[in-house]
């Protein structure tokens, strides 16, 4: 079991080393990557602890995971500040835009507007947890594919958010999908393609 | 649709896959708000309460008295230009004793934790003088009485159009039309983190649009040379017009620069709000005469922009409202007034569109009204003034590459409509929260043409720099591209790496990652990247052909792989101009001020429950002249995302300003398209080439967000019967007038 504090975020560096250089427009495709992105490297979480920490212990993409925080941290902070977990995102911090989704025991809910600490002995699934190591999640797969996304800031949140819903609903309908993830804004709009790519991962196309 | 011949299997023509869509789909993609390193400080900036004030003082006592707190920073810490703006250089980096809009940044603060610095903030005490805010453009532009916003009194910019002198004709119809506050709305909020470098300067990751303008503002109020301020692209989600001016960014390299460490700043979605420029609010009265069969005579519009508290790009809004402000069509007499104004509203600058959108929604509105009045049907009246190539428009610029309008329409009304509803409750306007059974239910279909500026207008020196390498990688070709050319999510690396692999005929390319240290690409903005930096690609790909071409004539029979393995690496850097464009005159509007012209047309089908005043967009029909596809998947993701934009500014989308004070910064209450807003889309893309420009491409991002909205206005309008001169239409428009 890892023990987690503000002061030892468990594979932090490696994370956002690997990312900073990915954000920074590295694209290798098809070929060998060569560019070196001139960035920082990376550490430690914020520096102090607000006055008052609670423990809280919870199963986080399969590990378990120990760590104190403030009552009043959201998940939302607690997975991206404390766990190193940026996939989840915050558009809009008060539930109204579904970039934070992620899967509470299989379920969808929105970490932005959720305590970290009412989470004793939950398991939470966000999308750096989908993939089988280098194997894509079909849905992922799928967004791939069909090209479900422009920016890509809400897609943590739509793919996490498709994956419950096809949980919920392994077969649903055009209509069904786009009610049940209207939760989930994107403002490029690619609504159309993200249809597509739940259908298809709906079907065992991708 | 035709295809193209390429030499690789992801070349031009393909839709090949984006080369970060595996990061974005794992989460591992690093936005700028996911950025972090050792040692790290957050800022955090006070921002003015008041529209209009002046300010009698401001203590920082409390606030560095505050455990954690590093700095605290106003105007008289900026260490050089205290101004910075993209047109003029208007606007503070730091209240300079006055501010001119809510939300306006007067301090700023650095700590070692979020929560702290935004409680130091709240502590700063600043002592306000409130004075008369000018929130109403009209009085503002035209009452000499009106106290001034600007320096230089309240007018930005008048930009009249003038042709010929006959105004009068057998038709005549007029209207005033009103477009709302339109918010980008971009779901990654500003940030970026600024890191003190040990030669005195500073390196910021961020997220913008326009790396080295960046640069070109943040370096002189640094009081630092250009080449040690380096930034580099971070993660960006979404810009759509928002990052093109500065937010952050001169206020973390500060900070940065104060700490001596690394200091991260992340806008909260309230925050974002006060953070970038809106799309500027319009006023405009139009009169339109033409002959009994609908052909046009004259066009006369004032159009009034409200710029808000500081210039950003006004000027070049108001130029796209005027040279663009009667339309694609064929009008030989022209009277046409744009101004863009100051007041102490939100500023407004740039959203894509750019000008162009506000007018289109009033011309369109227009035609409509034209051919009620001479018996037409709007597709018929609409292809009687189709401009076309050869025609001029209103500025007296000829266009000189297709422009096939007339066709377009055509194609677009012989669409098959959609079926009716089949009272599934979910089909219904309100989806599942009805509370009827569609008793009150009409369908209304509306049509809507737009055409849009592509790349920088009115003599800009508008190019894109790019730096191709051809070398061996393990023993292969492979090409390493380098471009300041920010990817916003339009899929610019995608189009950079085709460009590479169909020029020089090699698979494996990789896209650098974008930042100064190459020169400039310019704005991602204008829908220019593709045709500008595409361009730059294309002519630095044929310079390191023709260098392997002159060596491999020198020395027959060698492979590529062998002259790459004994002459090592072929490296060639280009910048790509766009013919030259020239300014409008300044009392006539007239000039080439334009290099491209984009034409989208749209036809929107609406249910309406007229009783409950509730819109459903049941489906959008378009066709677009692209020039030639370069990535067909991408291509019709800016469709789609375009055509949603401007369903949102014809239903939802309004930034709503009461004396000059936000009222809805949040997103419970400035409303976007969600999935269920968004219909399914008929598109239709033509490829007419421009021979002026790469590949014969049209720059496509932004007309399909023109035509969208008088399309689906015109559609409620035949549903309900309303005037609705107004957008967005709000409920009430439509059940309670």
């Amino acid at each position: 079991m890892d023990e987690t504090t503000r002061e030892s975020p468990p594979s932090r560096r490696a994370f956002l080393s690997r990312s900073l250089t990915a954000g920074a427009g590295l694209a290798a495709l098809g070929g060998t990557g060569t560019a070196t992105a001139a960035a920082p490297a990376v550490a430690a979480a914020a520096a102090v602890d607000p006055p008052e920490t609670l423990p809280v212990s919870l199963t986080v993409n399969g590990r378990r995971r120990t760590l104190r925080t403030d009552p009043r941290t959201s998940l939302l902070d607690a997975l991206r500040e404390d766990l190193g977990l940026t996939g989840p995102k915050k558009g809009c911090n008060q539930g109204a835009c579904g970039a934070c989704t992620v899967l509470l025991d299989g379920t969808r809910i929105l970490s932005c507007i959720t305590f970290a600490v009412m989470f004793e002995g939950a398991e939470i699934t966000t999308v750096e947890g989908l993939a089988d190591g280098d194997r894509l999640h079909p849905v992922q797969r799928a967004f791939v594919e069909h090209d479900g996304f422009q920016c890509g800031f809400c897609t943590s949140g739509q793919i996490t958010s498709a994956v419950g819903l096809l949980a919920e609903n392994p077969r649903p309908s055009t209509a069904e999908i786009k009610e049940l993830m209207s939760g989930n804004l994107c403002r490029c709009a690619a609504y159309p393609n993200i249809v597509a790519a739940v259908e298809s991962a709906a079907e065992g196309r991708s | 649709m035709t295809s193209t011949d390429t030499r690789t299997s992801q070349g031009i023509g393909q839709s090949a896959p984006r080369p970060d869509g595996t990061l974005k789909v794992t989460g591992e993609f690093a936005y700028s708000s996911d950025l972090w390193l050792e040692d790290m400080v957050w800022g955090v900036t006070l921002r003015s309460p008041h529209p209009a004030a002046r300010i009698r003082s401001i203590d920082l006592g409390p606030a560095l008295a505050m455990p954690g707190v590093l700095a605290v920073l106003t105007h008289e810490d900026v260490p050089g230009e205290k101004h910075h703006g993209l047109e003029l250089r208007d606007q503070p980096v730091l209240a300079v004793d006055r501010v001119r809009y809510q939300g306006e940044p007067v301090a700023l603060v650095a700590a070692d934790h979020p929560e702290r610095a935004r409680r130091a903030a709240a502590a700063i005490v600043v002592d306000y003088e409130v004075t008369e805010a000018v929130t109403d453009a009209r009085r503002a532009a035209f009452d000499p009485a009106c106290p001034k916003v600007g320096e230089r009194g309240n007018i930005l910019r008048h930009q009249p159009v003038r042709v010929g002198s006959v105004f009068e004709a057998p038709v005549v119809v007029t209207g005033e039309y009103e477009v709302g506050m339109q918010d980008q709305a971009f779901l990654g909020p500003e940030s970026g983190l600024a890191v003190p470098a040990e030669d005195g300067g500073v390196d910021l990751y961020v997220a913008t649009q326009w790396l080295h303008v960046d640069r070109d503002q943040i370096a002189p109020c640094l009081g630092l040379p250009a080449e040690k301020v380096r930034v580099s692209l971070a993660g960006v989600g979404g810009a759509f017009g928002a990052r093109e001016d500065l937010s952050m960014q001169v206020h973390a390299c500060l900070l940065a620069l104060r700490t001596g460490r690394p200091v991260k700043m992340v806008y909260n979605r309230e925050e974002s709000f006060f953070g970038h420029v809106h799309r500027h609010p319009a006023w405009m009265r139009y009169e339109h005469g033409a002959t009994r069969d609908g052909r046009l005579i004259y066009v006369k519009a004032e159009i009034l922009l409200d710029g808000g508290a500081y210039c950003s790009s006004s000027p070049a809004v108001v130029g796209n409202a005027a040279s663009l402000g009667a339309g694609p069509y064929e009008v030989g007499n022209v009277e046409i007034d744009a101004y863009g104004v100051y007041t102490n509203n939100p500023p407004c600058g740039a959203m894509r569109g750019f000008g162009a959108v506000q007018a289109c929604f009033a011309y369109e509105s227009q035609m409509d009204r034209l051919a009620e009045a001479c018996g037409l049907s709007p597709v018929e009246l609409r292809i009687r003034n189709a401009v076309s190539q050869g025609s001029r428009l209103i500025t007296g610029q000829l266009i000189d590459s297709p422009a096939p309008l007339a066709g377009m329409l055509a194609e677009l009304e012989a669409f098959p409509l959609p079926a009716a509803s089949d009272g599934d409750l979910r089909e219904l306007p309100g989806g599942v929260a009805q509370t009827t059974h569609g008793e009150g239910v009409r369908r209304g279909v509306g049509y809507g043409v737009g055409i849009k500026n592509i790349c920088f207008s009115e003599g800009f020196d508008d190019y894109s720099t790019a730096r191709v390498r051809l070398e061996l990688a393990g023993g292969e070709p492979h090409v390493l591209v380098h471009t300041a050319a920010a990817e916003v999510g339009q899929g610019l690396v995608t189009v950079q790496a085709q460009v590479a692999r169909t020029e020089l005929g090699v698979e494996r390319v990789t896209v650098a990652p974008a930042d100064t240290t190459v020169g400039s690409a310019g704005s991602s903005s204008a829908s220019r990247q593709s045709y500008v930096t595409g361009g730059a690609v294309k002519t630095a790909c044929e310079a390191v052909r023709e260098r392997l071409a002159e060596l491999a004539a020198a020395h027959p029979g060698l492979t590529t792989t062998a002259l790459l393995q004994r002459f090592g690496p072929v490296e060639e850097t280009r910048e790509y101009r766009h013919r030259p464009t020239f300014p409008m005159d300044p009392s006539t509007g007239q000039g080439d001020s334009h290099t491209q012209l984009a034409l989208c047309v749209h036809r929107a089908v609406v249910d309406v429950d007229v009783e409950l005043g509730l819109v459903k967009v049941v489906e959008l029909a378009a066709v677009q002249d692209v020039g030639k596809v370069l990535n067909l998947l991408a291509l019709e993701g800016q469709i789609h995302g375009g055509s949603a934009q401007g369903l949102g500014l014809a239903l939802m989308e309004e930034v709503l300003v009461a004396d000059g004070r936000l009222r809805n910064p949040s997103f419970t209450d400035y409303l976007i398209p969600t999935i269920l807003d968004m219909p399914p889309m008929k598109v239709s893309i033509l490829e007419n080439p421009d021979p002026a420009a790469p590949y014969g491409l049209r720059g496509a991002g932004e007309p399909p967000t023109l035509s969208t909205t008088p399309a689906v206005v015109a559609a409620v309008r035949a549903a309900t019967g309303r005037a609705l001169s107004r957008v967005p239409i709000r409920p009430e428009h439509i059940a309670l007038t």
